[in-house]
């Protein structure tokens, strides 16, 4: 069903292209946009994977919130008149060196590797299924993720707090 | 010798002195404080006295034994007994020892007394005291030893306590000079002595009976004559051997040059010592070991012209001394003489004869001159005396009487002891010798008559302050002073040779000693009267008449004035005369320099190659501690610091890891994931690999450079370790 | 080939989890923003996101990659707040959020 396919493909696009941007781009702004749209992109690509709690939790959590507090920072820090020239990088070419060579390894790795296929593919509704393992056999790492979430809450706070002397 | 009875009163002949020496020396100077001179006088008079009744005890004791029998023996200490040696300390006692005992005690115990008075100024009087009392100690050992050991410590005693008292006055160097003069010769006489012990030891221990006791050795002594030592035979060799100390004790020539000295001590020494008792002993020696000198014709007429040499000798210098007590030192030398070649010829009781009457009127003359010389108030020199004999009666008749006894007028002792020596010399043949001595005789008589005159006689030449002080002295003085007189007038009728009608007892006395040994020593002593004997006597006082006369008409009448005879012959022999024929200065340019070369030789020895080898090793000390503490700076203490240089250092670069720069560490992180991850997964793909390993190396390498290529921001300050200390 | 272009399979998922991956490392180590880091990072996250799923998808039946899956959304979420609220407090202390302002402690 080239179908599949082909919304596959234009959602790989997006999201690389949006990474590309992210990474490539010189202006802050841009590369904060551009973030945006790599999440949407795979989002779109849990649908495909028929995952779809996890999509909407994509897009509910990175982009309403993480993307948000991301922009937020953006606008919160970077000198106005800096624009153009916000998000510069430095030693390209030793990055480029190291990131082709892990690309390159890792991508042989893929493409040879013979991958366990299971014959059970399901698409199908997860939500309950995700919920039963929350509080099964989950049951402590959804704990701890609370506490967690609530030490990041507290440290934010004590971290960006202004000393008022 | 075998029936020697066995006594144990002996000792304290020796200990009584030697117990006034120790009591005088150790606690002499805090007696004297608390109680006075007297009190130090009682202890050593006391002590000496005791000793002539003890002596008195033994030789009447003797008297009361069969003349053969006439041995008294007493064992004190169990002393040596080693291989062949066997001495122990242990007195004895035959007719000889008993006369000399008698002399060292009696006459001794006079000059003791005399000296309380002539010492009665002197501040350490308590020290003259203990040298006299342990003097008299050493001479006793030296004259009732049994053994040569014993005898040897005696003879090495006396000669001590001569050193100790010539040299009494010590603060005056002249005299300390002069007691070290003679200690020293004397020592040259003791190394002579003990080559003549060893030789008599070793050659009987040749002959299977080795001994060194008298009364063991005397009946195998011949076997010495048989013993030849490089062709000599042994006895000859200890005889000679034994005469080199006797020359030395006896001051005969060339060992007198230390007896004219010895007259720097106190005139009490210079009776005592060098008049009765110390130079007698090298005689006395002699007498005791008659029977070895009588194995060697040799030695005997050695020993005669050494005597008759010096005899003659000693008397032309006498001629010539203006000092009192030189004149009678260097008649002391010359009477020794005679009693050496009385020995040398074989009259040994004629030698031990004219040794006593010797002490006799020695001790008188020396006792009289340190009269004279007290009254004087210590002026010496004949030039400034005279006239003298009416304020000083009893030194003067004394003096006189002791004069004429030593030139050998009759009947005084010195008559009847000189004439039997010279008789005993014509008699053996020694017919030079006689010359020698009869010559002696003459000028004996012509300066002790030159003396009499010179100081007794004529007008007084002191000076006005001396002249109102002369006095005769106290009687603790003047008493041994008459009865040393009387001595020197009757002790003679002891000796009165059967040529005059006696029976010359005193040979007899002595005879059993001198009978026993072999050889021709033993002289018959009721031998034929032969007129040539009258002869002689007339010969010998006619010649001591004239001396006499010759000094009368020169010192009293003045008729014949002494520069004629100073002046003869252009001066010259009578500057030999009068500067002692220049022996003391040969002596000097000679052995004594000799000596101070060695001195000076090891002296450099010492400093230059024993002191360098010393130092050298000192050096060599201190340079390997040097070097020691070098190497602990450089070495030690530069591992020390260089470690921890090291960890600064490393440390330095290592922090610079830490650059802050996020990127860097975002490097690392990644480098470090992608190392863990394909690490394990080196795969069979070249490619891979190859790849992978380029990745890796290009991070350590990168990252290493950058680490140690960057300039150092901050240097610690240095901190060093170590122990060294700042200089 | 055609298949293999057209038949979505597990290694399509992978490639693109593999370039979204490589883009956020390189991201990661050139940036001197410390947001722009931080954007890197979420990159990076949300690239392990798409593996987890794809396996979960492909290679497992179960539900426990999009579990996991999800507990990586949380935990992304949590350090970027903190992660945010650090890069705040530096640009109060340094006026610029600039990567290499940041040395005072370096050597």
């Amino acid at each position: 069903m080239p179908m599949k396919a082909i919304i596959f493909y234009l959602l790989a696009l997006l999201t690389v292209g949006s990474a590309a941007v992210v990474a490539f781009s010189r202006n802050i702004v841009y590369s904060a946009f551009s973030l945006l749209g790599t999440f949407m992109g795979v989002a779109g690509l849990y649908v495909l994977l028929a995952a779809d709690f996890v999509a909407v939790i994509q897009v509910l959590i990175y982009v309403g919130g993480i993307l948000v507090l991301i922009i937020f920072a953006v606008m919160l820090t970077h000198r106005i008149d800096d624009v153009a020239v916000s998000n510069r990088s430095v030693g390209r070419i030793p990055a480029a060196v190291i990131v082709v060579s892990v690309g390159v390894l890792m991508g042989t790795a893929i493409v040879s590797a013979r991958w366990a296929q299971t014959a059970n593919v399901r698409v199908a509704p997860t939500t309950a299924g995700i919920g039963d393992a929350f509080l099964g056999p989950y049951i402590l790492p959804f704990e701890l993720a609370s506490v967690v979430l609530l030490v990041a809450l507290i440290g934010a706070i004590v971290v960006s707090r202004k000393e008022i002397r | 010798m075998e029936h020697a009875v066995l006594v144990s009163y002996l000792r304290w002949i020796v200990l009584l002195p030697l117990l006034g020496a120790a009591v005088n020396g150790i606690v002499g100077a805090a007696i004297q404080k608390r109680y006075g001179k007297g009190a130090i006088s009682v202890i050593a008079c006391t002590v000496v006295g005791l000793a002539f009744l003890f002596s008195l005890r033994a030789f009447l004791h003797l008297w009361g034994l069969p003349p053969e029998q006439r041995f008294l023996l007493d064992r004190l200490l169990y002393w040596i007994h080693i291989g062949d040696l066997n001495v122990d300390i242990a007195f004895w006692v035959d007719p000889l020892s008993a006369v000399m005992i008698l002399i060292v005690t009696g006459i001794g115990g006079l000059i003791h007394v005399y000296a309380v008075g002539y010492m009665h100024e002197e501040e350490s009087y308590w020290r003259f005291f203990t040298f006299l009392n342990l003097f008299t100690a050493a001479m006793l050992t030296l004259v009732l030893a049994d053994n040569f050991l014993l005898m040897f410590v005696g003879w090495e005693g006396v000669g001590l306590c001569s050193y100790a008292l010539i040299g009494f006055w010590y603060k005056e160097h002249a005299n300390t000079s002069a007691g070290n003069k003679a200690f020293i010769v004397n020592r040259i006489g003791d190394a002579g002595f003990t080559l003549g012990v060893f030789t008599i030891f070793w050659g009987l221990g040749a002959a299977g009976h080795a001994s060194a006791v008298f009364r063991d050795i005397v009946p195998y002594a011949h076997h010495l004559a048989e013993i030849s030592v490089l062709g000599v035979p042994a006895a000859t060799l200890a005889a000679l051997f034994l005469f080199v100390g006797a020359t030395g004790k006896s001051a005969q020539i060339p060992l007198y040059v230390w007896l004219p000295d010895a007259m720097a001590g106190p005139t009490p020494v210079s009776a005592l010592i060098h008049a009765a008792t110390m130079v007698t002993a090298g005689v006395y020696m002699m007498a005791r070991l008659h029977f070895l000198f009588s194995l060697s014709p040799v030695a005997l007429n050695v020993v005669a012209t050494i005597g008759a040499l010096t005899a003659l000798f000693a008397a032309t210098i006498g001629l010539a001394q203006n000092d009192i007590k030189r004149v009678l030192a260097y008649s002391t030398v010359s009477q020794l003489g005679y009693m050496v070649l009385g020995a040398g010829v074989g009259a040994f009781g004629a030698a031990i004869f004219h040794l006593m009457t010797h002490a006799f009127f020695k001790a008188c003359l020396f006792l009289g001159a340190g009269s004279v010389i007290h009254a004087m108030g210590g002026e010496q020199d004949m030039r400034r005396m005279g006239g003298l004999k009416e304020k000083m009666p009893y030194t003067f008749w004394t003096f006189l009487i002791s004069t004429a006894a030593i030139a050998g007028i009759p009947p005084l002792a010195g008559f009847f002891s000189k004439d039997e020596i010279l008789w005993k010399v014509f008699a053996s043949g020694h017919r030079a010798l006689w010359v020698l001595g009869f010559l002696g005789a003459g000028l004996t008589a012509f300066y002790m008559s030159r003396q009499v005159f010179m100081v007794f006689f004529g007008e007084c030449r002191a000076d006005h302050h001396t002249r109102h002080h002369l006095h005769e002295s106290p009687p603790v003085m003047t008493y041994p002073l008459l009865i040393l007189a009387a001595g020197a007038l009757f002790a003679g009728f002891l000796g009165v040779p059967a040529a005059l009608g006696g029976s010359n007892r005193f040979e007899q006395w002595l005879e059993p000693v001198f009978a026993v040994g072999h050889g021709h020593g033993a002289h018959a002593v009721h031998h034929a009267v032969e007129p040539i004997e009258y002869l002689l006597m007339l010969v010998s006082v006619g010649i001591a008449l004239a001396g006499i006369f010759l000094a009368y008409l020169m010192y009293y009448r003045g008729s014949l004035s002494p520069d004629l005879f100073s002046a003869a012959a252009g001066g010259k022999p009578y500057e030999w005369i009068y500067n002692k024929y220049y022996i003391d200065e040969l002596y000097y340019a000679t052995f004594v320099r000799l000596t101070f070369f060695f001195c000076w030789l090891g002296a450099s020895f010492d400093r230059y190659v024993i002191d360098f080898i010393v130092d050298g090793a000192a050096r060599v000390a201190a340079f390997l501690s040097w070097l020691n503490g070098w190497f602990d700076n450089l070495v030690i203490d530069g591992i020390v610091n260089a470690i921890a240089d090291a960890t600064f250092a490393l440390g330095n670069r290592l922090r610079q890891v830490q650059t802050g720069n996020i990127n860097l560490y975002l490097y690392v992180i990644v480098g470090a994931v992608v190392a863990v991850q394909f690490l394990p997964r080196l795969s069979s793909d070249i490619l891979t690999t190859i790849l992978f390993a380029v990745v890796v190396a290009l991070i350590v390498i990168g990252g290493a450079a950058w680490v140690f290529a960057r300039r150092p921001l901050w240097r610690p300050p240095v901190l060093r370790g170590g122990t060294t200390q700042s200089h | 080939m055609s298949g293999a272009l057209f038949e979505i399979g597990l290694r399509h998922f992978l490639c693109v989890s593999l370039f979204v991956f490589v883009l956020g490392l390189y991201c990661v180590l050139t940036r001197k923003n410390a947001i722009g880091i931080l954007m890197g990072v979420e990159l990076i996250l949300n690239s392990a996101n798409i593996n987890y799923l794809a396996f979960s998808h492909f290679s497992s039946g179960r539900y426990d990659g999009q579990v996991f899956a999800l507990f990586v959304i949380m935990l992304a979420a949590a350090e970027a707040v903190i992660g945010l609220a650090i890069v705040l407090g530096i640009y109060q202390n340094f006026a610029t959020i600039d990567v290499e302002a940041t040395d005072n402690l370096q050597g």
